[in-house]
């Protein structure tokens, strides 16, 4: 064997070894949480609650903060996305993303904090639906901007010369005739944006609090329990049961977040195929 | 068109004379409602970003006067005497006696955790993604990039909980073993539990490579085969097209990915908190000792700094918030500079094959 073609082995043995340490993790992360979690598996887990080595509020809270998070992210989100994408233009356009793109790169610990000083404190709401729902809004409002945005530049330009040529009127053509083909793409990154939430910490750490009962769906002064905070807390307390408990949140919350990736990178696909079945 | 053949084709539209006026006109009333609510929209993402920054800024400035550059210049981070009836004042601000912040730990935390982690996770993503985009058939490509979407996906609790219990202990019974042999000074000492600096950089390392190694994917996919073919076609093998056509081509995109990698380096609080050790007030004498960071001290200190009467330990955790956003925004724009600066269009034609 030559030397050059010695060379071209050994890097393609490399980039196999480099992708052995990528994958290599997320089997053994998934396997070290479900192997912990498995003695706390059982009915008791769903029906109970935390004060009961249960964890039936964290997921009803979790559950709760991400219909908040699709409702106010979903809605400032696909509308911004739409702005940016149809009716922006020159320098408010760069400048808006531009400002989105820094808002994406924001330490998670950051907005917590400022949720915590203005909303909980200055604002008087308490630890609270509203301020963990608005914390979580700003981190993944550019995420859903973005995929919204990218959804609509994706439908063939000829769709909206074909519209404005039949004398269909600008928002007709973008909610009536864009809309369509662009959805799968922008529930995708709706998606997405709910895996991200689903995983999240830090933001709600001191602005939604924590509580032993039942999330209630009051947007002030109640806290709400979730699944992340379970995992954190009982991960320091002492004792098998709160560490078998913490394990057990994690996997209900990977479990969560798996199932919303698998249907988004579906999805994904549809609007793949969607856009490009209207190219000639 | 110009205005005197619109006249002479006697339209009904309105004669309009700058370009904004004529787009306005052929907008019905209705799409200006719906593009007033959607521009409405599109600038609460600029809103929100000048809010966080302005109460940060509001909340840390007592700290900002009270703490001076000592703030900058020193180690240690204490609140004082929360229970003590004395207060200490400093240019007119008050906080509780004995307090006294410096930063520099965590920022020596973060900086050295984040750089590690880049180091280790940039070449291992760029050539993972380079033999998922190249050498796997097309038929595998969507089962193996399964694994980067996993991993994207899990929750950075969950990062911690498996570094702690897992990948720490099982370092530290191995890798670091080794490395603690050689007697390198700072790269050997005390392993511990797994718990220190080099252990949560390294998962930080694994928390960033999806987002780098997707992108990369994505770049690697883009390059135009015609230039790969013929780069083979002349006779060179694999790695050489790779080299010579394949990098130029993605280099700026692998830069702008490593530089997003790197902010969510610099921010992560909750795995490192769970990993670090949280070690307060000094730097670690091995790469193997506990740490912390800005961001894991904020989530680790706030609940305690609530309690502090003056507020000023809640303003001065303000203040490392302040200057983690500051920290993060210079990566993020120095790699927007860097990412213009080394951009090259399409091919590098001529560039000593």
């Amino acid at each position: 064997m030559s030397r050059r073609r010695l060379t071209d082995l050994t890097f393609w043995v490399v980039c196999a070894l480099a992708f052995v340490f990528i994958a290599a993790p997320s089997v053994s992360i998934l396997a070290s949480v479900i192997h912990q979690a498995v003695p706390s598996l059982g009915w008791s887990l769903f029906s109970q609650r935390t004060n009961a080595n249960g964890i039936e509020n964290a997921i009803l809270g979790t559950l709760v903060l991400l219909v908040g998070v699709l409702v106010v992210a979903g809605t400032i989100g696909v509308a911004a996305g739409i702005y940016l994408a149809e009716f922006a233009t020159g320098r408010s356009e760069r400048l808006l993303r531009f400002f989105s793109d820094v808002l994406s790169g924001m330490p998670s610990i950051v907005v917590g904090y400022v949720g915590y000083v203005t909303f909980v404190v200055a604002f008087h709401w308490g630890f609270s639906l509203l301020a963990g729902v608005i914390a979580l809004t700003i981190l993944v409002l550019p995420y859903v901007v973005k995929t919204t945005e990218v959804a609509f530049r994706q439908v063939p330009t000829t769709i909206r010369e074909a519209a404005a040529g039949l004398g269909i009127e600008r928002s007709s053509t973008v909610l009536r005739i864009l809309m369509p083909p662009a959805a799968p793409g922008v529930l995708s990154g709706l998606i997405v944006a709910l895996a991200i939430s689903t995983g999240e910490l830090a933001p709600l750490l001191f602005t939604a609090g924590f509580t032993d009962q039942n999330p209630s769906l009051a947007p002030l002064h109640r806290q709400v329990p979730y699944l992340t905070n379970v995992t954190f807390t009982d991960l320091s307390l002492p004792g098998a049961r709160a560490h078998a408990t913490a394990a057990a949140a994690a996997a209900v919350s990977l479990v969560i977040v798996v199932l919303l990736i698998t249907a988004g990178r579906a999805l994904s696909r549809r609007s793949r195929r969607m856009t490009q079945g209207m190219m000639l | 068109m110009t205005d005197t053949a619109e006249r002479a084709l006697g339209q009904a539209t309105p004669l309009v004379s700058s370009p904004r006026a004529r787009r306005r006109s052929e907008l019905t009333r209705r799409d200006v409602v719906v593009s007033t609510v959607l521009t409405g929209a599109a600038t609460l993402p600029t809103i929100a970003l000048a809010f966080l920054a302005y109460e940060m800024l509001r909340s840390a400035w007592p700290a900002i006067v009270f703490n001076g550059t000592s703030f900058f210049t020193t180690k240690t981070f204490t609140l004082g005497n929360l229970y003590a009836t004395s207060v200490e004042t400093h240019h007119g601000y008050q906080a509780a006696a004995g307090a006294h912040y410096g930063v520099l730990p965590f920022v020596f935390g973060t900086v050295v955790s984040s750089f590690i982690a880049l180091v280790v996770a940039v070449p291992v993503s760029v050539a993972g993604a380079l033999l998922l985009a190249d050498k796997v058939p097309a038929r595998l490509q969507g089962t193996l990039g399964i694994f980067l979407e996993v991993l994207a996906g899990i929750p950075s609790v969950v990062f911690g909980l498996w570094g702690v219990y897992t990948f720490g202990p099982l370092l530290s019974r191995t890798v670091f073993k080794w490395m603690a042999a050689l007697h390198i000074p700072w790269l050997s000492g005390p392993t511990g539990a797994g718990q220190g600096l080099l252990t949560s950089s390294l998962v930080l390392a694994v928390m960033i490579v999806p987002i780098i190694a997707s992108t990369s994917r994505e770049l690697f996919r883009s390059v135009p085969v015609l230039s790969k073919e013929g780069a083979v076609a002349m006779g060179m093998t694999p790695y050489e097209a790779v080299r010579v056509v394949t990098i130029p081509f993605v280099r700026t995109g692998i830069i702008a990915a490593s530089i997003l990698g790197l902010g969510r380096a610099l921010g992560e609080t909750i795995a490192v908190l769970i990993i670090s050790g949280n070690a307060l007030n000094l730097y670690p004498h091995s790469i193997f000792d506990p740490f912390s960071t800005m961001a894991a001290s904020i989530a680790a200190i706030l609940d305690g700094a609530l309690t502090d009467s003056t507020h000023m330990a809640v303003h001065a955790l303000g203040e490392v918030g302040l200057l983690l956003l500051v920290i993060t925004l210079i990566a993020n724009l120095g790699g927007r500079w860097l990412t213009r600066r080394f951009s090259t269009t399409g091919l590098p034609v001529g560039r000593g094959v």
